[in-house]
């Protein structure tokens, strides 16, 4: 019988406060095409970097191909036949793909010959890629293409890929799945990181489940449903939302032909954004990230504050000029997608972050500014923390020192808590644990039902058929013909987010 | 081995400790330097430590020095909260110094008392106005206010050097570079016969008092620090970084003005080429030592003054160079800036 490709047995790994990893085993065979799931910070990252010597394990050993091995640093790993493509792209934007592949390769190649073998690896894997574009250039997804092909180029015996479908169009994944399901067919193994339940039942053979650092369970996906599945993963069932038919109001949030040049060298130019949400109801814009949501939401916001008159009204109000905190006086609140820093601020406790959008504990605030009283506003921070169940030592609690699921329990609390006549947010749920996802996104629908106009951004497709209404998908700065959610498939939307609608519009006139 | 590993989080009792372990670290390093320099290291340490704090007008020579270097490192903290790196104290000192002459040289013998009312305030308009140059440079031009600031201090000293020299220069004064010593009616009035502390000191106190509130009670102080710690925060609560830009600007540069007029209008009585005496960068190592905090400043002004004056003394008893006291300021910032490393982090033996 052949050994193990990999197999780690009793790895253990603690960082001050918190235990990463507990007596972690993991057995993965030639050519398995083994899920790691589990929810952000079960210790799935840890264990990868473990396995690929970015980190160092305190205990346990690591078995590879039936010998053990101790490696040191991600040179050893990859001479072993060992590749990572890490969630965050490690590439230079000013350069071309294949000076980027070539800078990792090491000097005894010349650059055309790293060209000749990109070409080669792509046309073999189907991996359609231009060596020659500079990266900044490509689109998120292509940029992926060129981590993978950077991988594929050292021959790995194992690939460890981390949460590669978080920012790919659906049409994308689809062919993701075909390329990882042509190398695990060829023998190679494959590590799969990911918490979309869906996408490990389709690709894989074994799953591993981590909870709090520890296994919870080993099982064959395709014999398990999402509910159990998600059960070993949080340890309980997801409670379901309630929807309740929109009782629609008047038009608080109205976008007309709103054309803003990019502001920085990386950014992307708005083009004609129109929109309208109303009292009552969610607005839910979909798109792959870089597509215009991040200079769509700072002029909404009014971070911005570039917007020709007349391209954003609030009620009746025109406030395309208008700054953050004279929006946020007519009712606007808005939870960006960046917590610290943007959010809240890092290295002040929780109370103080209130400050930034709320004015309840001020006194006098005419005068210079206004006095803050200090005891009211850790009263009004702890209310929050207790309502919105966010896991804090208390008001005092520096922003930092909460993880980011809390943080953001804690940002979206001061911000509903408020009580908003429009809602806007980015990224909801973005690297917040499912059970306190489905807690906001039962806030969100409250809120709703109680007359607030909501727009959602984000990048979970899942998410916005969850909570929307109507929706819209954003593509190149252009935004796509609102699509009521019982006519919305994740095919047609998926369509749309490489911004094709404009063809499907002509074909009914 | 020793090895370094991150904390959970900052270690409160750490930044206060750090500055307590760097003196020491100072000290201990200055006692090495003594014996090195053939000198006996316990009355080399008892001028520096102990003959500052040993008399009553000892302890008003102590005031005397603290008081500039708290007015100004009060301001510099407000600046450095705010993410502004107002480097250029020592200009906005100078020029504030220049202002209040100018005011203090209008008097003559039948002008009253209110006069220092008019030079203080001419003071702290002078040091505003060259912090201002600073503040619309970067925000118009979008100019390096490091660099501006420092350099601002060299163009400062010249327009001194200039003024006492040319126009200012005092006709019975054997060609001196200075200007004629001010009337008696515009000294800063003074606390106590035989003492040089004025009411600068309650000045100093009542900014203490005064930036404690603005920092930590004012939602203008809180968004003003907002800007320095997270810009993006700043941006998303709508709060102006152009705002913060010149308040603290002004504000630093109105309280080195003002230290600069206590000094030329009280112990130096005329407008001199020595009227800079590195106060303004002194006052940069005064509000790091003290935490950027009011209360933290008081104590480290003290120290810093004891510095100054035990160097002057260590020259006078001991036969060292004046120097000393730059040495030993660039000894307790350097010591600082290691020890802070303990605040982020803890010492470990093991592998």
């Amino acid at each position: 019988m052949t050994p193990p490709r990999l197999h780690l047995a009793g790895i253990t790994k603690s960082y001050p406060g918190v235990i990463a990893n507990s007596d972690v085993s993991l057995t993965v065979m030639p050519g398995e095409t083994h899920a790691v799931l589990g929810e952000n910070g079960a210790g799935k990252s840890t264990l990868m970097k473990i396995i690929y010597g970015a980190v160092k394990a305190d205990a346990g050993t690591m078995m590879f191909n039936g010998r053990s091995v101790h490696v040191r640093n991600p040179q050893e790993a990859r001479a072993l036949g060992i590749s990572m493509v890490f969630q965050h792209f490690s590439l230079f934007d000013t350069i071309t793909v294949a000076e980027n592949v070539w800078l990792g390769l090491g000097k005894h190649l010349s650059l055309a010959e790293v060209t000749h073998s990109i070409t080669t690896k792509a046309a073999e894997y189907g991996l359609d890629i231009d060596p020659a574009r500079p990266v900044h250039t490509l689109s998120v997804g292509e940029m992926q293409r060129v981590e993978i092909i950077r991988a594929l180029l050292t021959n790995p015996q194992l690939l460890i890929l981390d949460e590669p479908t978080s920012v790919l169009t659906p049409q994308a994944v689809e062919k993701l799945f075909v390329v990882l399901k042509k190398l695990a067919s060829e023998g190679c193994s494959i590590l799969y990181i990911s918490h979309k339940l869906h996408e490990i039942r389709e690709l894989c053979n074994v799953c591993t489940v981590l909870l709090g650092g520890k296994v919870t369970g080993v099982c064959d996906p395709a014999q398990e449903t999402n509910a159990t599945l998600s059960r070993l993963m949080i340890g309980a069932e997801l409670p379901q939302l309630i929807r309740h038919e929109p009782k629609l109001g008047a038009p608080l949030l109205r976008v007309q032909d709103l054309t803003l040049a990019r502001a920085d060298q990386f950014g992307v130019d708005l083009d004609g954004i129109t929109l309208e949400v109303r009292a009552g109801e969610v607005l839910g814009i979909a798109g792959v990230s870089g597509n215009g949501q991040r200079e769509l939401l700072y002029a909404l916001s009014g971070e911005d504050v570039r917007a020709k008159p007349g391209s954003i009204l609030i009620g009746d109000a025109d406030v395309s000029r208008l700054h953050p905190g004279g929006r946020r006086k007519l009712g606007l609140h808005f939870v960006p997608e960046e917590r610290l820093g943007r959010g809240a601020v890092p290295t002040l406790g929780l109370a103080h972050n209130l400050l930034l959008t709320r004015h309840e504990a001020i006194a006098f605030p005419h005068w210079g500014g206004g006095w803050i009283r200090v005891a009211q506003l850790e009263a009004q921070a702890s209310d929050i923390i207790k309502r919105f169940n966010v896991k804090a030592s208390g008001p005092r609690a520096v922003a930092r020192s909460l993880s980011g699921g809390n943080l953001q329990k804690f940002i979206v609390g001061r911000e509903i808590d408020a009580n908003p006549k429009l809602f806007v947010v980015s990224q909801p749920t973005w690297g917040v644990d499912v059970g306190a996802a489905a807690q906001i996104r039962a806030e969100i629908l409250e809120l709703r039902d109680a007359g607030c106009a909501v727009l959602v951004l984000s990048e979970e497709l899942e998410e916005l058929f969850e909570l929307s209404d109507r929706l819209h998908v954003i593509a190149l700065g252009r935004l796509s013909p609102s699509l009521p959610i019982g006519q919305a498939t994740v095919e047609k939307v998926g369509e749309w987010m490489s911004g094709l609608w404009d063809f499907e519009e002509a074909a009914h006139a | 081995m020793l090895r370094l590993e991150a904390r959970p989080q900052p270690s409160a009792l750490w930044s206060y400790a750090s500055p307590v372990l760097a003196l020491l670290v100072t000290v201990t390093m200055g006692v090495l330097l003594f014996t090195a320099l053939g000198k006996d290291p316990v009355s080399a340490l008892g001028v520096f430590f102990w003959e500052p704090i040993r008399s009553a007008y000892a302890l008003g020579e102590l005031a005397v020095k603290a008081t500039p270097l708290l007015l100004i490192a009060l301001g510099l903290a407000v600046c450095f909260r705010s993410n502004v790196w107002n480097i250029g104290a020592e200009g906005q000192y100078v020029l504030g110094a220049i202002a209040a002459s100018g005011v203090a040289l209008l008097a003559n013998k039948s002008t009253g008392g209110w006069i220092v009312l008019p030079i203080l305030v001419a003071g702290v308009m002078g040091g505003m106005f060259w912090a201002g140059i600073t503040a619309w440079l970067r925000d118009r031009f979008n100019a390096n206010e490091i660099l501006v600031s420092l350099m601002l201090v060299y163009v400062a000293v010249q327009v001194l050097s200039y003024l006492v020299s040319g126009p200012w220069k005092d006709p019975q004064g054997y060609n001196f570079p200075q200007s004629k010593t001010f009337d008696l009616v515009t000294r800063i009035p003074r606390l106590f016969e035989g003492s040089r502390v004025s009411i600068g000191v309650f000045l100093a106190l009542l900014g203490v008092v005064g930036t404690w509130i603005f920092l930590f009670r004012t939602r203008a102080g809180f968004a003003q620090q907002v800007g320095g710690l997270a810009p993006a925060a700043a941006r998303y609560a709508g709060f102006s970084s152009r705002r913060a830009l010149w308040v603290a600007l002004l504000v630093s540069g109105g309280t080195a003005g003002l230290a600069g007029a206590l000094e030329v209008a009280g112990p130096i009585g005329q407008l001199t080429p020595y009227v800079p005496a590195g106060y303004g960068f002194a006052a940069i190592i005064v509000a790091f030592v003290g935490r950027l905090h009011p209360v933290g400043m008081v104590l480290s002004a003290i120290l810093m003054s004891m510095f100054y004056i035990g160097g002057e003394l260590a020259q006078s008893r001991l036969g060292l160079p004046k120097s000393l006291t730059g040495v030993f300021q660039g000894l307790l910032l350097f010591s600082l800036l290691a020890c802070d490393t303990l605040v982020n982090y803890r010492l470990k033996w093991g592998k």
